[in-house]
């Protein structure tokens, strides 16, 4: 028994460091694709708003699992070579969850008064100026809430131990969401029980 | 300075500005007075861009506000309309103040982001601003933790750091506690009286108008009914409408 223990611990430390790398580059890739599908769809021109939208639909209406089996099984079958499992992991996670983080930006970002639009075009701002200096500071602090929760999914469909990850995110995005309040100004949320549910968020 | 020719602007069956010609010579303070809905915060909104006009030629400083291309005006932004639109500021009903930003910084962004001005530099403008403005002590506060009257003075010097020729005042004081309207409105007068800006007024505050204004002019219906002196509006106008307007604002 006590053998079997430490080959089956080293086993899980095996996987533990792909577990992380993918997790990590998961994240980093939800991140990249979340802000640029959710700015992608609020964009100007037509075409760019269309092909945000056809990505965030498509990653969004088909199941993650689905997901991973073409780009691991039938992709290669396409153009003749297949990726790394690593990378195919990390590829699949964050273009689902960039789908969904898409509409959490998207959201955030339609959320901020027309106002301040309207201060930043006082101000002579350039568009870009007034959605990186004015309005993003502020959205991303409406990002929080919805975004916490589908972090800790990527985790959740990747990690042994879920629990305890998901339960330290849960206290981190907890401090981030109250310190990005403060920051603009406004009471951060009550504070709740340890192991109390997160706000849902509204994707 | 400024010049409306046949400006209309409709929004669905409300028509808002009926063919308007308007005009404000440089270093001239004009106020706009007249009921809620006459169009008056719309002139502003269409110099400052935030709306655009439905036909008719606006021209700041000789310079036209939206471009024509293959004969028709096109409202998206351009180099040109970018540069027109530096040489105006505006000051909002409901402040607009970044919240996410300290009263300095509110100042700063603008001079830094768009004239590429040095921090320094920029601090130095901004500091000095919000000392005229008597903020002087409340350099890093956000403006949720400042006065409805102080977010309102921030808002003034941040529109002043970007030294326009022209500067709007949207009922500046509507949404202020009656006591720290006086602060505001004593900030408006010393720009007033010590700098050359054009300024254009919406107001409510008829003494204030009266006081300070080269000229009033008196809107109803999306047409300027009246205008001249304010001695000449304020005391003896001619228009009846606006004599009914005046009655009614003025007494009580």
């Amino acid at each position: 028994m006590s053998e079997n223990f430490g080959v089956i611990f080293s086993s899980i430390l095996d996987g533990l460091t792909t577990t992380i790398w993918a997790t990590l580059g998961g994240i980093a890739l939800t991140i990249v694709l979340a802000f640029a599908a959710g700015l992608g769809m609020l964009s100007r021109w037509l075409a760019v708003r269309w092909l945000a939208r056809i990505y965030v639909e498509v990653f969004r209406g088909t199941s993650e699992v689905v997901q991973l089996f073409w780009i691991f099984f039938v992709l290669p079958l396409l153009v003749g070579f297949r990726l790394v499992p690593l990378f195919a992991g990390i590829l699949v996670l964050g273009l689902n969850h960039g789908a969904y983080g898409g509409e959490i930006v998207r959201g955030a970002v339609q959320s901020v008064p027309k106002a301040q639009h309207e201060g930043a075009i006082a101000c002579n701002f350039s568009p870009a100026q007034r959605m990186f200096r004015v309005i993003l500071p502020q959205a991303v602090v409406e990002m929080m809430p919805p975004f916490g929760p589908d972090i800790m999914v990527i985790y959740g469909v990747e990690l042994a131990f879920y629990l305890v990850l998901a339960i330290l995110i849960t206290i981190v995005m907890r401090a981030l969401e109250s310190a990005g309040a403060k920051r603009i100004g406004r009471m951060p949320p009550p504070r709740t029980k340890f192991l109390a549910k997160t706000q849902g968020g509204g994707v | 300075m400024i010049s409306f020719d046949d400006v209309d602007k409709s929004w669905g069956p409300n028509h808002v500005l009926k063919k308007l010609n308007f005009h404000v010579k440089p270093a001239e303070k004009v106020s706009i007075i007249g009921p809620s809905g006459s169009g008056k915060t719309t002139i502003l909104r269409i110099l400052m861009t935030l709306e655009n006009p439905d036909e008719g030629i606006v021209t700041v400083d000789g310079d036209e506000l939206w471009n024509v291309e293959r004969g028709r005006r096109i409202r998206r932004e351009t180099t040109q309309m970018k540069l027109t639109r530096r040489k105006i500021g505006m000051v909002f009903q409901q402040f607009n103040l970044f919240p996410h930003l300290s009263a300095i910084q509110n100042v700063m962004e603008a001079p830094i982001q768009v004239l590429g001005m040095s921090k320094n530099e920029a601090h130095e403008r901004a500091k000095g601003l919000l000392d005229t403005v008597g903020l002087g002590e409340h350099l890093d506060h956000k403006p949720p933790k400042l006065s409805g009257g102080q977010q309102q003075r921030v808002a003034i010097a941040r529109a002043m750091a970007m030294r326009p020729k022209v500067m709007l005042f949207d009922e500046v004081t509507s949404a202020l506690d009656p006591e720290l309207v006086g602060d505001v409105l004593d900030v408006i007068r010393d720009l007033a009286t010590s700098t050359d800006m054009t300024m254009l007024l919406v107001t409510h505050e008829m003494r204030f108008a009266e006081e300070i204004s080269d000229r009033v002019v008196m809107f109803d219906g999306g047409v300027a009914v009246e205008q001249g002196p304010p001695q000449k509006i304020f005391q003896d106008p001619d228009n009846e409408r606006t004599r009914r307007f005046l009655k009614a604002v003025l007494e009580h």
